[in-house]
């Protein structure tokens, strides 16, 4: 017998459980993205630190902002997660990780360890 | 190959890209960790040293090549209506080359 499903189909996000690998996937993307955001922000502070010694106090100055630092964390953990994702998919492009519980595993690293190393560097900085 | 930017050959320049930033990342990271430059004189000259000026200008194209293949996929899976998404398309393009620039003369 047949069982057809209910249509018409509605995408509820809130209703799809994505798994692991799909959380750290979507993430590599968010985390591209905000790199993205923020590409206009370092020529700016190359051009500022290269100017003078002036500029290069200003510009070291910003880099060491309080209220610029949450914006920074941000980016730390989009840098750090969309090179460690995209580790990850380097490696399975060559065949590393496909099987199952690895696939799992690895993802789960990815989203753990970045926001690890994120406190990391907090802590030496701090 | 097709002269343009999709499909395979988009597939492998992302990841050569993304090898090489990889790579440049990981190397001013820890050369920044290591030796943080005290001062103006220190900063600029490592900068200005071929070497790393060369590396630098390479890793500024690689990342508008790896930027404007990552946003051009984001935005087509985003954007179904084509004019709205050649528009961002565009603006994204112009935004990339201009700071590509901008950086390339920073460091020329």
């Amino acid at each position: 017998m047949i069982t057809r499903n209910k249509r018409p189909v509605f995408i509820n996000l809130f209703q799809i459980k994505l798994p692991v690998a799909g959380v750290m996937s979507i993430a590599h993307r968010a985390a591209g993205i905000l790199i993205f955001v923020s590409i206009p922000f370092w020529p700016y502070v190359l051009e500022l630190s290269l100017e003078s010694p002036e500029g290069f106090a200003r510009a070291a100055g910003i880099m060491q902002s309080n209220w610029l630092m949450p914006v920074y964390l941000l980016l730390l953990w989009s840098l750090f997660h969309h090179l460690l994702a995209g580790i990850r998919y380097l490696l399975l492009d060559i065949d590393i990780g496909v099987e199952k519980p690895l696939f799992r595993q690895t993802a789960m690293t990815v989203l753990v360890a970045a926001p690890v190393l994120v406190l990391l560097i907090l802590a030496v900085a701090l | 190959m097709s002269r343009k930017l999709s499909g395979f050959k988009a597939w492998v320049l992302q990841r050569i890209s993304a090898v090489y930033l990889g790579f440049f990342s990981l190397y001013v990271t820890f050369y920044l960790l290591m030796n943080t430059p005290a001062d103006y004189e220190q900063w600029s000259g490592w900068v200005n040293s071929l070497p790393v000026m060369l590396a630098f200008m390479l890793a500024i194209g690689l990342t508008l090549l790896h930027a404007w293949i990552g946003i051009r996929d984001v935005l087509i899976d985003y954007i179904p209506m084509t004019g709205i998404r050649l528009i961002v398309m565009t603006l994204v393009g112009l935004m990339l080359s201009a700071c590509g620039l901008w950086a390339l003369l920073i460091l020329a």
